[in-house]
């Protein structure tokens, strides 16, 4: 599903992914670690299409298209989704404006028929109802003075309605207390299905006894510097970063 | 002054202005004495630094013509609210009781031509009309003074809440360069009384003309009075407007100022709060593209203590386009405990275009609350990515963060075929980003 190739990408001049590969097939759970400045953030920012960085070399392949290509909005078509580390909030535009917009507009580029309020608004519901959303969330703003709680969860319910075929989770787990988290990863599990896949990028083990990876892959200094099972999160989180990297060839970071 | 204007000023002292009742007569008389003291302004004073209206003298300026032009009632629907209730139609600034509707038998309030009102003996008037306006430092508004022909005269009793809102629309079909309308419109609301208003300006035709209108209102003690006014004229016109309002105890006056037409526009949005309790809000939103000039300048009049005041202008300009928005307010010796607050905040599209904002507080008090604040940005790119990344494409997501950054001046319209019809309005015009 997803192919990435010797990915090189930066911003304003300053290389931060060296050379990255992974490959994740439908109904996978991949977990990204690494410590801080490691190029996570970037890796999420690069396949959602964001302006600011520059792909300087490889390739990414999803679903059999050139990703790279891609606009941001075009990704979001292909099935692409990330949930923001930081959401953003956009007063004035309508919760529900926006997402049943987002909606209709994938639905649309898979020539599928758009859904009308009434059908849209039973469909956010339930939605809502699965990751515990106050439902009055989608009379407000984008995010507008929500808590940090509920933008993290907002994210996964955006996930949920809109049901993409690869989701990238950027440090979902960051400002969640555990029974957030709890909600968050439960929503998660829900929508795993045989035909996706989920890309968790985190800093921290927690998240992880909760999404359960098939795999983890260690990030630093831009590239993966290691891979394994769900207990190479475990040993991690007992042994710190440090033997991994200076177990790697590039020495200490 | 100039040939040009001297020729016009000679052309509008012959035309058919309303009847001249002997107190009117004297204020004119007055105002045409102010006309040629005050001289045409130009960008040397303060008032006008930014907003340089010389080429209006570069029209063929003459007095518009009365009912030289046929308009059918088809040509308005574009441009009436479905609100229900009286619609006063105003061609080339002359009443047309042909394309209005007014008050039914028995109503509770009056809505009339003022220079009908004016010749069936004026009842009422001489305690307001161009009592409120001062014309003594401003050109435009002396003009007016001096030389206007019709606009709209509304009157609501003590005690009486109008159900629907009163229409004022004021359309320009001359295919005469230069033509100018002098438009005078006076609106009392009694005490306790409540009424809406919306005030539309807009063209028929493609030629380049002058409007110059005057608004007064004076919201009696408890009184409610909305005033919304609606500027789309077309791209060559020149439109400068003042509004005064005055307020007395306990009243509460909302205004709009939407602006989005003319090649030049200049509207001057003024509130005296002249007795303690008194609330106004000065809601503006101007939309600027092309070349066009739209300037505002408004002024808050803290005379009297324990009134508040709100202001939010946003400014959103594309492509060539200046905004001017500049925000006096005075709190007066006698204004304690006045709380006011101004925003004013614009969203600048090119890098071509221009906005100078300019706060302008004096305050005599000293137990007071106020606060003002400009801003001037782009879109947010980090808003933009995010809509995007969700499936919504780039135009799709700048116009609906544009809609975002209006939708607060909009909301605070109560007149729900106003509000829609803005939607849209902000819609059509950013459709192409």
């Amino acid at each position: 599903m997803l192919d990435i190739r010797n990915l090189s990408a930066g911003v304003d001049g300053k290389e931060i992914l060296k050379g990255l590969g992974l490959t994740v097939k439908r109904g996978e759970v991949h977990a990204i670690m690494g410590p801080n400045g490691s190029g996570k953030s970037t890796l999420a920012g690069v396949l959602a299409g964001r302006g600011e960085y520059t792909v300087t070399g490889g390739s990414v392949t999803f679903n059999g298209v050139d990703l790279l290509e891609l606009k941001p909005e075009k990704r979001a078509h292909a099935g692409l989704f990330l949930a923001f580390q930081y959401p953003v909030e956009i007063p004035g535009v309508n919760s529900t404006v926006f997402l049943k917009a987002a909606f209709n507009e994938c639905r649309k580029s898979r020539n599928e028929e758009e859904l009308d309020s009434f059908e849209f608004l039973a469909l956010v519901k339930q939605k809502a109802k699965m990751l515990e959303l106050d439902p009055s969330l989608l009379n407000r703003s984008v995010n507008e003075g929500f808590s940090g709680g509920e933008k993290k969860r907002n994210e996964i319910f955006q996930m949920a309605v809109l049901e993409p075929s690869l989701a990238i989770l950027d440090e979902t787990d960051s400002g969640l207390d555990i029974d957030a988290l709890k909600i968050v990863a439960n929503g998660v599990n829900k929508l795993r299905r045989p035909d996706n896949a989920t890309l968790v990028i985190t800093h921290y083990q927690r998240l992880l006894n909760y999404i359960v990876p098939d795999f983890v892959h260690v990030l630093a200094r831009g590239k993966i510097i290691k891979s394994g099972g769900k207990e190479l999160a475990l040993e991690l989180e007992e042994r710190g970063y440090d033997w991994v990297l200076d177990g790697s060839a590039n020495g200490k970071p | 002054m100039s040939d040009a204007l001297q020729k016009f000023l000679e052309a509008s002292s012959s035309a058919d202005t309303a009847a001249c009742l002997p107190w009117l007569k004297t204020i004119r008389d007055s105002a045409r004495a102010r006309l040629r003291e005050t001289g045409f302004p130009n960008t040397r004073q303060e008032e006008w630094r930014f907003t340089n209206v010389a080429p209006l003298l570069e029209l063929p300026l003459h007095p518009a013509a009365q009912n030289g032009h046929r308009v059918s009632a088809g040509d308005l629907e574009p441009f009436r609210f479905d609100v229900g209730g009286v619609c006063l139609v105003f061609v080339d600034g002359w009443f047309r009781p042909d394309l209005s509707s007014v008050p039914p038998q028995g109503a509770r309030f009056e809505a009339d031509s003022l220079r009908e009102r004016l010749k069936g003996g004026a009842d009422g008037l001489q305690k307001h009309l161009a009592r409120h306006a001062s014309f003594d430092t401003n050109f435009f508004t002396a003009l007016n003074t001096a030389f206007f022909q019709d606009g709209a005269f509304i009157s609501v009793p003590a005690g009486v809440a109008l159900e629907h809102p009163v229409q004022l629309l004021f359309v320009a079909s001359s295919e005469q360069p230069g033509a100018a309308a002098q438009t005078r419109n006076l609106i009392l609301a009694d005490r306790g009384a409540a009424v809406k208003v919306v005030e539309t300006y807009v063209s028929l035709t493609a030629a380049p003309y002058f409007t110059n209108a005057v608004t007064e209102l004076v919201v009696g003690p408890e009184a409610h009075v909305e005033h919304c006014r609606i500027q789309n004229e077309n791209l060559r016109a020149f439109h400068i407007a003042a509004v005064q309002s005055v307020l007395e105890k306990d009243s509460r006056w909302l205004s709009h100022s939407i602006a989005s037409g003319g090649r030049f526009a200049r509207n001057q949005i003024q509130a005296l709060l002249n007795a303690p309790g008194a609330e106004a809000v000065l809601n503006g939103l101007y939309l600027g593209r092309d070349e066009q000039l739209i300037d505002h300048h408004t002024v808050v009049d803290h005379a009297k203590p324990n009134c508040e005041s709100h202001e939010y202008y946003h400014g959103i300009l594309a492509d060539r386009s200046h905004g001017v928005f500049n925000g006096k307010i005075f709190v007066r010796q006698d204004a304690q405990k006045t709380n006011a607050k101004q925003t004013n905040r614009n969203l600048v599209l090119s890098e071509n275009a221009v906005i100078d904002t300019k706060p302008q507080l004096e305050i005599f008090a000293d137990d007071v609350k106020c606060t003002h604040g400009a801003t001037v940005g782009q879109l947010n790119d980090e808003a933009l990515f995010y809509l995007q990344s969700r499936g919504i494409g780039a135009d799709h997501a700048r116009r609906m963060l544009i809609r975002a950054f209006a939708s607060d001046v909009v909301g605070r319209i109560t007149i729900e075929p106003v509000r829609e019809r803005l939607d849209s309005l902000l819609a059509k015009r950013f459709d192409h980003g």
